[in-house]
């Protein structure tokens, strides 16, 4: 061999290791960095884990908080972060967990459901790997995510995902999706696993009332909308016409399908006493015909391209030059949240949840979302609790 | 199943340093440049894999 061509493969070598090792260091601080959550000492923190064994100690091994009420009443379960790369969801609960007080019943949220599809992002997506909230002290970062759990938690995949237990054969990528394993396996892999962890918390803390927090590309039918399992749809429906009416936003209803097995608002109302809601937000970064998939487009949701796909009949949702800022993502969330417990105590008046100080819709958007996280540099070391 | 998932996969990480290998000895054999570019870049991701990155 020539020097020639050796001091070339050399230098090429090291061009393409300088790359590796930048990528890398980037990959490993976004796997690894670690979120603040500001609690009170009114809530309990336990561990995903305390419900079942099989997920001790593992990636999914996530935060549970707990916050009960004085008098007794009924239990809701908030899932943030079961799609971690639709982060209004996650957002939404962290404004629970930070600021939630609970009357009556009992409020057991979530943050990162599939913590493991928190560590990672789409590969070849070009994502952002975190995102700052703007808030009074500064800001506060999270970790952009991704639909599936981290291929590094749990791989291969195989050819074709059977759905454990209805048999169904869904798309091999989605053995990963945690809204595609209800309600789970002891057994199975990683996200299967983490769903059976849920059903027996769900079954533990006796919860009646599951809502899992989505966000949709507008180019998607199922967006702005509560998906209810049918032990749900006059509750939501109920829901859907309260905030239509009071809060000047529209969000419809849709009947979960019987016979699309693995999501939330199907299993979970099949395989538990407890009633199953799925709300969607729109988030134009997901669409196909989106821009620069940055963290500007991420947090203010305005594209060209996504208007433009508008003007020729692609969207299920409205787009204009305004967007759907993150504020408005989240204040959609909460207080569809908010509302489903208000309508709930109507229908359910022996079994109340009654919770309060969590910002509404139009208090999202004027104040930000910043506005209502909590500075964990001013706290106390015993109420911070990481990620 | 979990004692099967993990066989899958150790097996796999195996393949990949494999593959790897083979890349190497691509590289170190060619002698167009840019059929050395291409390796190079074929080989970031299988490093990044194995390197428990991404
Ligand atoms: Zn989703």
């Amino acid at each position: 061999m020539k020097t020639k061509s050796i001091i070339r493969k050399v230098l090429l070598s090291t061009a393409g290791l300088v790359i590796v090792v930048f990528a890398g260091i980037e990959f490993y601080q976004h796997r690894h960095y670690k979120e603040t959550v500001v609690i009170g000492d009114w809530v309990e923190v336990k561990k995903l884990g305390d419900y079942f064994e099989g997920i001790q100690g593992s990636v999914n091994d996530c935060n549970v908080f707990i916050i009960e009420g004085d008098e007794p009443g009924a239990t809701s379960l908030i899932l943030g972060g079961s799609h971690p790369e639709e982060p209004a969801g996650r957002l939404a609960a962290w404004l629970m967990v930070e600021n939630a007080r609970i009357q009556t019943g009992k409020l057991i949220v979530v943050l990162s459901a599939n913590r493991s599809g928190t560590t990672v992002t789409r590969p070849s997506g070009a994502y952002p790997t975190k995102y700052t909230i703007p808030t009074s002290w500064g800001g506060q970062t999270f970790r952009m995510g991704d639909r599936w759990s981290n291929p590094l938690d749990q791989w291969p995949d195989p050819e074709v995902y059977i759905h454990c237990p209805s048999g169904q054969n869904l798309a091999y990528v989605d053995i990963r999706n945690l809204n595609r394993t209800w309600p789970g396996r002891a057994n199975g892999t990683l996200t299967e696993k983490t769903c059976y962890a849920y059903m027996q918390l769900i079954e533990k803390e006796k919860v009646d009332l599951v809502i899992d927090m989505h966000e949709a590309e507008l180019q998607y039918p199922v967006i702005n909308t509560i998906v209810a399992h049918e032990n749900g749809q006059e509750l939501a429906t109920l829901v859907s016409m309260m905030l239509t009416d009071f809060e000047g936003f529209s969000i419809g209803t849709e009947f979960s399908p019987k016979n699309l097995h693995g999501l939330s608002h199907r299993e979970i109302g099949d395989h538990s006493d407890a009633v199953s809601l799925l709300f969607e937000a729109p988030e134009p970064f997901l669409d196909a015909t989106r821009g620069i998939t940055g963290e500007k487009q991420l947090l203010e949701g305005k594209d060209e391209f996504v208007i433009k796909a508008g003007e020729h009949g692609l969207l299920f949702a409205p787009m204009d030059e305004n967007g759907w800022p993150i504020d408005v993502r989240v204040g959609r969330h909460t207080s569809t949240i908010l509302q489903t417990f208000e309508s709930w105590n109507e229908y359910y008046p022996e079994k109340l949840i009654v919770c309060f100080d969590v910002p509404r819709y139009a208090e999202v958007i004027k104040n930000g979302i910043g506005f209502y996280l909590k500075n964990h540099e001013e706290a106390d070391n015993k109420t911070i609790v990481f990620e | 199943m979990d004692i099967l998932n993990t066989i899958i996969s150790a097996i796999y990480y195996l393949f990949i340093a494999f593959i790897s290998v083979l890349i190497i000895y691509n590289l170190i054999k060619t002698k167009d440049w840019k059929k050395e570019v291409i390796y190079i870049v074929i080989l970031m991701p299988f490093l990044l894999r194995l390197f428990f990155l991404k």
